[in-house]
């Protein structure tokens, strides 16, 4: 095989497995777009503390010591509990007192939030980078077509895949998920049959919250550096993926975050890397301009 | 005379300064199908939406559910009042177009967990609605008008209610699926459902009513036997298009 195909194959490899960590973040925008209409910008914060959440538990278990899939097990647990609990209290403080007031309200208020824990991190935590219990080791486990198939790599890949496949199982298939899409269209008349729209709306929180705390663990993994900003970015970024997508569409938000996740890889590999981040705002400007509704959206007309 | 199911006294309702309700009186008994007409923005749905918790209200609404307990349906949160044994299917159909027929149905029966019934009661549905069951992996939101009506009754009956409260189920249909649905409706009465109607369609409303009421501005100004209110001459003036 020549060279450049072969590199080309190991861009697309590493393309699908960022654009997996993007898409699992995205699809917590997208669901609790889906179901309040608000875009959670302390969402990224709720990342960003999963990963803290695992690193200190990594930490006081000592797990670095002991590599394997148990610890990683241990940390994507301790990521989402924290995540979920963080998720809760957002909803419940911030959110669920102005259910009646005008978007514009809750969405500043989310902007206030995500400030909240990014420097309420710093004081806590520290805002020098911190060292990411290396649970699994990167090695090179096989290789295909002379591309190199990393252990981080098909776990980030799996445990994406995973994940993304029992939220559409969950969606699709569960008594819960059928509330969720109900409430989604139609609060009120949900309420109608029985369905409490508050626990409804906290499901939502609990179940986007543990996507970017699973999302969290394996970013530490793959880029082992942490700090209380490391949300900001890849917050964006994964907003981006969601509206490109389509915000509120599930399949959208994963499909958003493949491509975004390719679309990096290949700008780096072929343009160059000073380009990576003005990418995500290049696709969020051309996206609004021509297709505001997403490539899996619908477009919704104002009422007047 | 049988047992009051549903009593409401005095209510009122105020959207922002308006007074939409001002104190508005009815009852509902067992075995009845009484119905609400009135012209457009009189209150007979905001009437519907202050019994079903959607809008907060004055005065007293009280309701006796299944175990025969009277409950004052303003102290019951919203989610609660269908397992009361008061099912509503709201203005404008309300299906969810996203979901399949099947599955609207079965959130119908979100708050049941007698799964044997559950499917009984599917059936039961898809033999007062045939075309439902033609159509049941279809998304509600490529039915015709006629049958997301179809729909909104039937999974209004999922709840297994013991009261029927219905928005305008004509609203917007062909006259001869409205008398195919008032059919169905008076069907489900008979066996055993009571119901309570809200109809412009005032005609068509007092024909199937054993009593009726008239709403006006927010007040209720006349009521009746259905049979004589389609004969009284007010009626015949105001919304039977007179001679």
């Amino acid at each position: 095989m020549e060279a450049s195909q072969q590199e080309f194959l190991q861009h697309l490899l590493n393309g699908v497995t960022l654009g997996s960590i993007y898409a699992l973040i995205a699809l917590g925008y997208t669901m609790v777009y889906g179901i309040l209409q608000l875009i959670n910008f302390a969402h990224s914060e709720v990342y960003m503390m999963g990963a803290f959440a695992a690193y200190y538990t990594g930490r006081s278990l000592n797990l670095d010591q002991s590599p394997g899939v148990l610890s990683f097990i241990i940390l994507l647990v301790a990521a989402i509990v924290a995540c979920s609990v963080l998720g809760l209290t957002i909803e419940r403080l911030a959110y669920r007192p102005l259910r009646k007031a005008p978007k514009l309200n809750i969405l500043i208020t989310a902007i206030g939030v995500s400030l909240l824990l990014q420097y309420s991190a710093q004081i806590i935590f520290g805002a020098e980078p911190k060292l990411f219990p290396e649970v699994l080791a990167d090695r090179t486990l096989f290789t295909v077509a002379e591309v190199e198939v990393r252990t981080l790599d098909i776990t980030i890949f799996l445990v994406g895949t995973l994940a993304m496949g029992g939220l559409h199982f969950l969606i699709h298939h569960t008594r819960l998920g059928m509330a969720m899409r109900a409430v989604s269209v139609n609060g009120p008349v949900a309420s109608l049959m029985g369905i409490n729209v508050d626990r409804i709306i906290m499901w939502t929180f609990v179940v986007g919250s543990s996507l970017a705390a699973v999302g969290s663990v394996l970013v530490g993994l793959k880029y082992p550096k942490i700090d209380p900003l490391m949300g900001m970015l890849i917050g964006i970024k994964a907003f981006v993926a969601a509206v490109l997508g389509g915000i509120g569409s599930l399949p959208g938000a994963m499909l958003g975050g493949i491509f975004l996740g390719l679309s990096e890889e290949m700008v780096v590999a072929y343009l160059s890397s000073t380009y990576r981040d003005a990418l995500a705002f290049g696709i969020l400007i051309v996206v609004l301009l021509f297709r505001p509704a997403g490539l899996m959206g619908t477009p919704v007309r104002e009422k007047v | 005379m049988s047992e009051v199911l549903l009593k409401a006294e005095d209510l009122r309702v105020r959207y922002g300064g308006i007074l939409a309700l001002k104190g508005v009186s009815f009852e509902v008994r067992r075995g009845e199908i009484v119905s609400l007409i009135g012209a457009n923005g009189a209150g007979k749905t905001t009437t519907l939406r202050a019994i079903s918790g959607l809008v907060n209200f004055e005065g007293r609404v009280e309701f006796t559910d299944k175990n025969k307990q009277t409950q004052s349906l303003g102290q019951v949160a919203k989610h609660n009042i269908v397992r009361l044994g008061l099912a509503h299917s709201p203005e404008g159909r309300g299906v969810f177009p996203n979901l399949s027929v099947r599955e609207n149905l079965i959130l119908g029966a979100y708050h049941r967990v007698d799964h044997v019934e559950i499917q009984k009661d599917l059936d039961h549905c898809y033999e007062l609605f045939p075309r439902l069951k033609e159509r049941i992996k279809q998304k509600a939101g490529t039915l015709s008008g006629g049958e997301q009506q179809m729909l909104a009754i039937c999974r209004a009956l999922m709840a297994k209610p013991s009261l029927l409260v219905l928005d305008e189920p004509s609203l917007g249909l062909a006259p001869l699926i409205v008398a195919q649905i008032f059919s169905i409706i008076q069907k489900v009465n008979q066996e055993g459902v009571t119901i309570l109607l809200v109809e412009q369609n005032a005609k068509m409303a007092l024909k199937v009513s054993h009593r009726a009421y008239v709403v006006e501005t927010g007040l209720i100004t006349l009521e009746g036997r259905g049979r004589d209110l389609l004969n009284d001459e007010r009626i015949i003036a105001s919304y039977l298009g007179g001679h």
